[in-house]
């Protein structure tokens, strides 16, 4: 009883210097309510050395927090609890969120800066004349190969993911809608398609892909092509633009016939406290050299055409990640399938998964 | 006296029992019965048991979960008998658990690191003139790092019982003229099974719903019951085929408490 | 004279050397100047610089540490005594029943979990942040509590309790005096695994988490999807190092406070074995 009394009063004296160190901190940081701007945003995707910079032009403090998926931001929002002020989601969430009555339409009389954003991203499907969301990254999906070990012209559509010699050689992205949509794509069909048959087809078609599939992953991919674990994988184009970085062998691809074109865009949720902070963070954001300092610390598209200029020629001519008119057109946006598609799509992928080899 | 004392004491863990245990539960089974379009349903239950994906799936994850089960108590029960036995076993004890205050995450990408074409394993299958092996998204891989994350857990509970142990039914076992092995067999082992079995549930169960890990060294190649309700928690939202699953798994939990829980206070006696 | 070799003591030496590899992995390429874990191009401190530079991470440390030491005394008080409920529940049945739903949360996914607290706060409207956290971790610790204590329970002599009730003891004595004494080994063990689950625990705390609260868990998770920096090695390596001597500092000072008591009670053991 004595060594427990003891263990007791120690862990309690532990816990006391914490509280008080974590307090003392805390106010070190100066938050204090109404001033406070809380983002809520992906792991890692802005300069955090933009966040000091609006935090010195505003004046007001921010609190980030951050996600991993569009969905647990979905439910983490929906359930309320905390205040966030500003999140960034994808169009297809966006539109959810936008039925689910979770968003604030803009009010267009606080923005400034909107006339430096590229025409050919606005007013798109999912958000019809912009009334709830202002583009922040976009990009492709696509297949990132190793010259090494794949030759350019063996490497061009999706097809070429079924090749004989990559037995073993293939990383997909974890997603139902980007595996299933490869497939459809190949196919020539749409990858928001929601026909039976046409699904049928593609998920027959996958059933001979597993012999090449070596995992199925999500941001480790990165990693694994940089250090040639795998001669060929299919991700999005801002993480391929990390890889390409790292490894002068990859190369990216966006296949001919057809891929998914992608939005992460800024939306104010209801949750909203500080309205006008998070106005203040839009414009900011749209300044082109904000944008330009994001563009180059994230490695993302910006689809701010001012922010374009300022960015070395290296990259914003670079035909991989700034696609030109005509292969955009080739491609689609992700829409809503609704929840009776989307089950049906999830559950071909985990048929897929769960293919041995 | 003693009983109503003890009703006191015990409140707050009945009020935990009551909110975030059975109050959870019922949200779980209820949420089960709601089909996509929010009506009451037994749909989801009826694709999961027509479907033979899910069946599958179940089937694979039960086999994953025993095997799992199976070397971590291979490895942890001797060791865990030999800690008993060494001069600081509270402190190696404690440095068994230590591992586990390190995030798994990171000793998931560790593994990677060890386990990768590049890496160390392989650099050394390369030195001793074996080659380099696809090591990670394999089987053996999945369950290892498995195993490895599960060990402490099981240890602990096994070196508690061991620990608690009687030595003097040891000392009469030899007098009576056991030798170590039937000593083993017939004293220490019987005495030592409250430990396995509470080891046993705290590594088999969660065996069952291990997710992260399958795709980080699994490539998802491996699907586990965690991994589906995940999914469907996550990605198509349906929350009601998550709680089917989840209902699944509770169900599943309770077989295996029935198998390992506290038989009759009898002991079989071995001639 | 050949010398026996020690197997045993070498099967346990292989043992730790699995547990620590990833590890001393980790701690390894905390010192990589190349940025990664898969090349080692050069040694550096400048990740451990990161770190005491990083006002936001030492932030989210001191407050992981908080809940994990907290949540874990909470959850090992309520869980002692709830095994006490369970040991003592005569039949059978009730007790198998209420073993059962106290192994619910252990089975559950964290998913599962993590969504219903979450529904079940914002239903109560309690203000998501450090108190939901907390509530949450003590709730998900006290099952493996109750494990650990049970089988230290079962293996009291249920004698002494009869005896000290005899001699006029209340029910507080009888717990203080007897009981917990009996089962403080059970009672550390569940202390360090509650604190082991809650310092692991990422998919129920990012439910229930808001207003601006993180925890390392967390924080690493969503950093994960640049890869892991190796900031984060740092860091981890210093909370192992410290840990380390925690926990070795605190087995020699509750040693020479037992080592009196100890001799004693050897003594005590010698002299009955004598008798008999």
């Amino acid at each position: 009883m004595k060594n427990l009394k003891v263990l007791f009063i120690g862990i309690l004296a532990i816990i006391g210097v914490l509280f008080v160190s974590s307090r003392q901190l805390e106010k070190a940081q100066g938050f204090s309510g109404s001033n406070t701007v809380t983002i809520y945003n992906w792991g890692d995707y802005i300069d955090p050395a933009l966040l000091k910079k609006f935090e010195k032009e505003t004046g007001y403090k921010v609190s980030y927090e951050t996600f991993d998926s569009n969905e647990a931001m979905f439910t983490k929002i929906q359930q309320g609890g905390t205040g966030y002020d500003i999140t960034i989601p994808s169009e297809y969430m966006i539109q959810k969120m936008m039925k689910a009555d979770m968003l604030v339409p803009l009010d267009y009389g606080k923005i400034k800066g909107m006339q430096h954003i590229d025409s050919r991203f606005l007013d798109l499907d999912f958000d019809p004349e912009n009334k709830y969301s202002i583009p922040y990254f976009w990009g492709t999906l696509g297949i990132i190969y190793n010259d090494k070990f794949v030759a350019k012209q063996d490497m061009q559509h999706w097809d070429d993911l079924w090749q004989k010699g990559l037995a073993n050689n293939v990383m997909l992205i974890d997603g139902a809608r980007e595996v299933i949509g490869l497939s459809l794509n190949s196919l020539g069909y749409s990858l928001n398609s929601l026909n039976n048959k046409e699904l049928t087809q593609a998920s027959k078609k996958l059933d001979s892909l597993p012999t090449n599939v070596k995992a199925i992953v999500a941001d480790e991919i990165k990693m694994y092509m940089i250090n040639e674990e795998s001669a060929v994988a299919v991700s999005f184009s801002g993480e391929a633009a990390e890889m390409l970085d790292g490894n002068d062998h990859l190369h990216y691809v966006i296949p001919s016939e057809g891929s998914n074109l992608w939005f992460d865009n800024i939306v104010i949720p209801k949750t909203v406290r500080n309205k006008e902070g998070a106005y203040a963070f839009i414009n900011f954001m749209l300044k082109p050299e904000n944008a330009a300092q994001n563009a180059e610390y994230i490695g993302y598209s910006t689809p701010n055409k001012e922010a374009l200029d300022l960015l070395p020629k290296d990259i914003s001519q670079d035909k991989q990640f700034y696609p030109d008119d005509s292969t955009i057109s080739h491609l689609e946006v992700y829409k809503d399938l609704g929840p009776e598609y989307l089950g049906i799509y999830n559950d071909l992928f985990l048929e897929f998964k769960m293919h041995r080899k | 006296m003693m009983t109503k004392a003890r009703r006191v004491y015990s409140i707050p863990y009945v009020l935990w029992l009551l909110l975030f245990v059975i109050a959870p539960v019922l949200l779980i089974v209820y949420q089960s019965f709601i089909g996509m379009d929010g009506s009451y349903t037994l749909d989801n239950y009826k694709t999961y048991f027509a479907s033979s994906t899910y069946l599958r799936m179940t089937f694979n994850s039960v086999l994953y979960a025993f095997l799992i089960t199976l070397i971590v108590l291979v490895i942890s029960y001797p060791a865990a008998y030999i800690l008993n036995k060494t001069k600081h076993k509270q402190l190696w004890l404690m440095l068994i658990i230590l591992p586990t205050w390190v995030n798994l995450l990171l000793k998931a990408y560790a593994f990677i690191g060890i386990f990768s074409m590049h890496g160390s394993v392989n650099h050394f299958l390369e030195f001793i003139g074996i080659g380099p092996k696809q090591l990670l998204f394999t089987d053996f891989s999945f369950i290892f790092v498995a195993a490895y994350i599960e060990i402490p857990f099981m240890i602990m509970p096994i070196f508690n019982a061991l620990e608690e142990m009687n030595p003097s039914f040891i000392s009469a076992s030899v007098d009576l003229g056991a030798n170590a092995w039937q000593t083993f067999w017939q004293v220490i082992f019987p005495l030592s099974l409250n430990g396995v079995k509470s080891g046993v549930q705290a590594v088999f169960i969660p065996s069952l719903s291990l997710f992260m890990l399958t795709r980080l060294i699994g490539g998802n190649r491996v699907i586990t019951l965690g991994t589906a309700i995940e999914e469907h928690f996550m990605v198509t939202q349906n929350w009601g085929m998550g709680s089917t699953i989840g209902v699944v798994l509770i169900i599943a939990m309770l077989a295996i408490m029935l198998v390992t829980g506290e038989k009759k206070k009898k002991r079989r006696r071995a001639n | 004279m050949k010398k026996k070799i020690n197997w045993p003591n070498i099967y346990l030496f292989f043992v730790f050397i699995l547990l620590y590899l990833p590890i001393f992995y980790l701690i390894f390429y905390s010192f990589n100047s190349g940025g990664n874990m898969n090349h080692f191009s050069g040694f550096t401190l400048e990740n451990y610089q990161a770190v005491f530079e990083d006002k936001r991470l030492i932030g989210i440390v001191l407050n992981t540490f908080l809940l994990a030491f907290l949540s874990a005394l909470l959850a090992t008080m309520i869980g002692v005594f709830g095994a006490m409920m369970i040991y003592y529940t005569k039949k059978r049945q009730a007790r198998n029943t209420l073993l059962s739903f106290n192994n619910i949360l252990m089975v559950s996914p964290d998913v599962i979990i993590g969504a219903s607290f979450l529904i079940f706060f914002t239903f109560l409207g309690i203000r998501l942040g450090f108190s939901s956290v907390l509530l949450s971790h003590v709730a998900f610790s006290i099952p493996i509590v109750v494990l650990m204590v049970l089988p230290k329970l079962q293996e009291m002599n249920d004698s002494m309790i009869d005896a000290a009730k005899d001699l006029g003891a209340n029910a507080w004595t009888v717990i203080s005096k007897v009981i917990i004494p009996s089962i403080t080994p059970g009672i550390i063990a569940g202390y360090f695994m509650a604190f082991t689950y809650s310092l692991d625990d990422f998919a129920v705390t990012f439910f229930v988490t808001g207003n601006g609260f993180s925890t390392l868990s967390v924080e690493i998770y969503s950093r994960a999807r640049q890869g892991i920096s190796l900031e984060i090695n740092a860091l981890s390596a210093l909370l192992f190092l410290f840990s380390l001597f925690l926990v070795i500092g605190y087995y020699f000072i509750s040693q020479s406070n037992m080592s009196k008591k100890q001799r004693r009670l050897r003594k005590q053991h010698e002299e009955v074995a004598h008798i008999l």
